[in-house]
Order: structure tokens, then C-alpha cells, then sequence
């Protein structure tokens, strides 16, 4: 690989690693900060996306709309939509206990994967959504084109960190902290724990909404292919683990060592023999589990621990 | 203050508190006392609204607030500490008082995301209220530890501490002496004593030593396997045969001290 190549390898790999923060902020929302057991990322990422996609690609007789309008509309919308699928599973579900809340997102996720692929007025199916505009198309093109939509993904990564850290060092956040940690004693101090709980389900269901929209946009064609939960939630799930729940910084991180070595992996798999290549997915599901064993061997928290927020007041 | 009105409580076929009725007078220090088992924490744990009783009802300055939610009896003035420590153990032990103090404005989530500089004062009262509790308590030393790495005795002072900082009318005390050190525990008794009489604040204590209850207590209630066994002053309760059967198996309470 020439050097050129190289660096847009790893401005691709820097996309989607962007994207996985996103993801990643946003379960820890939920679970690092909330202890909200969410088990149906892709639901929501594959709301967000299909919002966005529909919304800003144009008009197709394949399926309904699209409607043409401007990616930020879109992604402001991909954010909202998620974020109402959110709270109607937040009202229903958060106070059921995290195992069955776990059941039940997944339950719903797998709900919308069926509308997704059998709705085909809405999705166009299992084909797809093509079209799907990048920010400032027109302006740029090539390998330009994958620079502007790296740096656009990660003034969004920006956003949502600011955001998860905002909420993280105020009262909301310390509220919610207590609650994760002892729901019957938040109680007792007067906090209203399924209030502090659909929030957080909220934001979080926002936030991976917008990841969803943003996928959307970077691949251009979406279809239900791109929500598998192998690659939504496990991932997910295994970057904020790795990187310390209940640590932004460490969410990011964990979701840029986890992509590393999953897109690593991958060229390692491309080496093995066809009869293998089917496996190939399996193998690197293996290797990132392997990975994970040693990261919580060594550091029980993840690779960057939560720690309490600094409390002088200014 | 508080009524406990005709109240039963049923865990499956165990019935845990059998018809009891007391009160807890306003401007008061309360003791509840009987042997272990005899349905005291369940008591508080109805009285905050961790359980419902099976029934009667509880009344709140004569409002009947039997089924209100435990999260809504704070803006009452109701606190409460937790026989057990129920601490937030992956916060640390300043911020598990924090927490414990009112900041509406800064709990909202809006303000937390868009306006993170509402909320601020209250921030700050809470702050110098957390390091004067935590002085007084003398756990000063603690105050960056995750309160998950308290001792037992640690943990049932930040219990007192996060009941404190609710600035509440009412106390209720589940066991609070259990393992901390006789000084500490006079000088608890000496801030309960002022609380009660310059601050007004009532308390209900359950506690198993009886100079403890002697020391402080108005009045007291005695429960015995989810009975009412009487209520009266402390020379009452200590003279009392009943008592003195169901607690110390007969005999006189001077004989077991
Ligand atoms: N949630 C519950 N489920 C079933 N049984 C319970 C429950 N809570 C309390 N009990 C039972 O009710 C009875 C009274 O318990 P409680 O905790 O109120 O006693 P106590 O007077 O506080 O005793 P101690 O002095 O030992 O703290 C006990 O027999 C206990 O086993
Ligand atoms: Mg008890």
C-alpha cells in the first residue's frame, strides 16, 4: 500500500470509528451512567439511519419519499424519531428489572428489523435505500469527499462527548449515578428514579438514532444488511466494556481500539483459505472476545476506569 | 406527627406486623425497640413507602399518604437511614451527600445539557453543608473515597450524613449506633439532642441499646414478634414485666446491662 492509500485507510477507518463513538457514548448514557441494560442498539441505529436515508435521498419510486431535504434536517429528525421509539420502550420498560429490560429491547429491535425488511413501501426491503447524499457533495469529490465527512463526523462525536460530559458532571448525572448504584436509597433522598431512567434512555436512543443517520449518509446505500446485531450491539456493547463504563474518554477509546482490531482482523481473515473465508466473521467475533477476557483480566474496569467528578465548586 | 394506624403487614403467609397502631408526636424523639425480628424495620420501611402495608394506613400531618410513592415523601421533610447502609457505592463519599440535598434545577436534564451553569448556588450550598456533615462526622478524610470502601461503621455515618443533608422535619433512625464508637456515638446523640431541641427536627430511632434510648428518647414504642407490646416513657417500658419477658427472656433489664 502506497502511503496515500494508507492515509485513507485510515481516514476510513477513522469514519467508522467515529461512528462507533457516537454509539458507544450512547450506551454509555444508558448503562454506564443509568444502568440500563440495552440490548437493542440496532433498533435504534437502524431508525436513525432509515430516517435520515429516507429523508434526504431523492425522490425514488421504490419506496416512499425520499424527500430530498438537507442532512442536518435529517439527522435532526433520525435523533428525534429514535429518541420517541426510546421513550415509548423507556415508559413501558424501565422499570421492569435489567435482565428483562434487556429482553425486551432486544425483543423490539428484532420488531423493527421485520418492519425494516418487510415494509417495503417504507424501506424498499432487503434491497435497500441507494442515493443517500454526504454533506457538501457538490463541493468536493474523491478522496476530498471521505476528508470533509471524516471531520463532519467528528464534530459530531464532539457534540455528543460535550453532551455526555455535561450530563455526567451535573446533578442530573450524579442523580442518575445513584440511582445505578442504589435504586432504593435514591428513592429514599426523593428522586424520582423512572423520571432520571426514561431521560437517560432517551438521550442515549437520540444519540444512536443520529450514529444511525450518519452510517446512512457515510455509506451512501442502506439496507437491513447494515443493522446486523452482530455488528450494532455486540460491538458496542464490547467497546464501552473495554473502554471503562461509565467513562466518556474511555468509551471513545475503547470504541477506536475495538474497531482497530476488529477491521485488523479482518485482514488477517482475508489471508485465510476460501474454504475458512465463510468462518471469517466467527474467527474475528472470537479474537475481540478473546481480547475483551484480557482486557478484564488486567483492568477490571475497563481500560479507563470511571472516577468521580471533580467537585469544587467554582 | 405520624400515625401508624391499624397497620398489618403480610410477607406471604408470614405476618411480619400484626395490627399496630402508635404514634410518632411532632418535636419528638421517638425510640421503637424489641427483640430481633419483632417488624421494626418493616415498619419504617412502610412508614417511608418502601413497602404497603397489607393494611391500615400511615397519615402525615393527618394526610393519608398509605400508598404515596417513597421518592415523594422527601418533599415532605421525611428522611430516613437504612439498618443495612444502603451507600452509592461507585460515587464518592462527598458526593454521595451531594446527591442527597435538593437542586431541582439542577436535575433537570434540559439544564444539564443546555444550561449547565443553572443550579449553581444550590451546588454550592450543598457543597459547604457536604463538608461541614462530613467534618461533623469526622470523616473529613474520606470525602474522594468510593463510599464502596467504607467500613460497616463508615457507612452507617454517611447514612446519618445523607439524612442530615436533607434538611428534613423528620429523622428516621434504623439501628444508627450499630458499629460506630461510643465517643462518635455520644456525640451523635448530643447532635440529635440539639437538632431535636433548637432545630425542632423529630426523630423515630429503633436502636437495641436501651441507655441509647434512655438517653434520648421522649417516648417509646415496643414491638415484639409484630405485636404492639406497649408504648410509654422509658422507666415504663424498662419496669414493664411484658418487656422485660419479651426482650430478656425474664428477669430485670439491670440484670443483662
Ligand atoms: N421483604 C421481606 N420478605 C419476607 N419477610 C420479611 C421481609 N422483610 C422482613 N421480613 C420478615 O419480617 C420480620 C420482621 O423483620 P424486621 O426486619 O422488621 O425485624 P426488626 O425488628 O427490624 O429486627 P432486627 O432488630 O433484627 O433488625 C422478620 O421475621 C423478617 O424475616
Ligand atoms: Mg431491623
Amino acid at each position: 500500500m502506497t502511503a496515500d492509500g494508507l492515509f485513507f485507510y485510515f481516514v476510513a477507518f477513522m469514519t467508522m470509528g467515529g461512528i462507533y463513538a457516537i454509539l458507544c457514548l450512547a450506551l454509555n448514557m444508558q448503562w454506564g451512567f443509568g444502568g440500563l441494560f440495552n440490548a437493542g442498539i440496532a433498533g435504534f441505529y437502524a431508525v436513525g439511519a432509515y430516517t435520515g436515508a429516507i429523508l434526504t435521498s431523492a425522490r425514488s419510486a421504490s419506496h416512499v419519499g425520499g424527500f430530498d431535504l438537507p442532512i442536518v434536517v435529517g439527522l435532526i429528525v433520525a435523533g428525534i424519531l429514535s429518541g420517541l421509539v426510546g421513550w415509548a420502550i423507556a415508559r413501558i420498560c424501565v422499570r421492569l428489572k435489567a435482565d428483562y429490560l434487556a429482553m425486551a429491547s432486544i425483543g423490539i429491535a428484532e420488531i423493527i428489523r421485520l418492519i425494516v425488511v418487510n415494509e417495503e413501501w417504507l424501506t424498499n426491503g432487503s434491497l435497500g435505500i441507494a442515493g443517500i447524499p454526504r454533506p457538501l457533495e457538490k463541493l468536493f469529490n474523491g478522496r476530498e469527499a471521505e476528508l470533509v465527512f471524516v471531520v463532519f463526523v467528528w464534530i459530531l462525536v464532539a457534540v455528543t462527548y460535550l453532551v455526555a460530559q455535561r450530563l455526567r458532571v451535573s446533578p442530573w448525572g450524579r442523580v442518575m449515578r445513584a440511582i445505578r448504584d442504589n435504586d432504593v436509597a435514591a428513592a429514599s433522598i426523593g428522586k424520582d428514579i423512572q423520571r432520571f431512567q426514561t431521560e437517560t434512555f432517551i438521550v442515549g436512543a437520540v444519540f444512536m438514532g443520529i450514529a444511525g443517520a450518519l452510517s446512512a449518509h457515510y455509506f451512501k446505500f442502506f439496507s437491513p444488511d447494515a443493522t446486523e446485531p452482530l455488528l450494532v450491539t455486540f460491538l458496542t456493547w464490547v467497546m464501552l466494556i473495554a473502554g471503562g463504563s461509565g467513562n466518556n474518554r474511555g468509551a471513545i477509546a475503547g470504541a477506536l481500539i475495538i474497531w482497530a482490531i476488529w477491521s485488523l482482523t479482518e485482514m488477517l481473515t482475508n489471508q485465510l483459505p476460501t474454504e475458512w473465508a465463510t468462518r471469517s466473521a466467527y474467527i474475528r467475533m472470537l479474537l475481540i472476545g478473546l481480547f475483551l477476557q484480557f482486557v478484564l483480566q488486567r483492568f477490571r474496569s475497563g481500560l479507563v476506569p470511571e472516577k468521580p467528578p471533580e467537585l469544587r465548586p467554582r | 406527627m405520624i400515625q401508624f394506624n391499624q397497620i398489618s403487614m403480610r410477607f406471604g403467609g408470614m405476618v411480619a406486623i400484626n395490627n399496630c397502631s402508635f404514634d410518632i408526636p411532632g418535636g419528638q424523639i421517638t425510640g421503637l425497640i424489641g427483640p430481633n425480628g419483632a417488624g421494626k424495620t418493616t415498619a419504617f420501611n412502610i412508614i417511608a413507602g418502601h413497602l404497603i402495608p397489607s393494611a391500615g394506613q400511615v397519615l402525615f400531618d393527618d394526610k393519608d399518604i398509605t400508598r404515596m410513592p417513597s421518592h415523594k415523601r422527601q418533599a415532605l421533610g421525611m428522611s430516613r437511614t437504612f439498618q443495612l447502609a444502603h451507600e452509592f457505592g461507585r460515587m464518592s463519599v462527598l458526593e454521595n451527600l451531594m446527591v442527597a440535598a435538593s437542586n431541582p434545577a439542577g436535575e433537570s436534564i434540559l439544564n444539564a445539557i443546555f444550561r449547565p451553569k443553572r443550579g449553581q448556588e444550590a451546588e454550592h450550598q450543598a457543597y459547604n453543608d457536604a463538608m461541614e456533615t462530613l467534618r461533623f462526622l469526622e470523616i473529613s478524610n474520606l470525602q474522594d473515597e468510593f463510599a464502596a470502601n467504607l467500613s460497616g461503621g463508615q457507612k452507617k455515618l454517611l447514612e446519618l450524613g445523607r439524612a442530615l443533608m436533607q434538611k428534613p422535619r423528620i429523622i428516621l433512625l434504623d439501628e444508627i449506633g450499630a458499629g460506630v464508637n461510643r465517643t462518635l456515638l455520644g456525640k451523635i446523640a448530643d447532635k440529635i439532642d440539639q437538632l431535636n431541641k433548637t432545630s425542632g427536627y423529630t426523630f423515630c430511632l429503633i436502636e437495641h441499646d436501651l441507655d441509647y434510648v434512655s438517653r434520648l428518647c421522649d417516648s417509646v414504642v415496643v414491638l415484639a414478634q409484630g405485636e404492639l407490646l406497649m408504648k410509654g416513657t422509658v422507666d415504663e417500658v424498662r419496669n414493664d414485666q411484658r418487656v422485660i419477658e419479651a426482650y430478656f427472656g425474664g428477669g430485670k433489664y439491670e440484670d443483662y446491662a
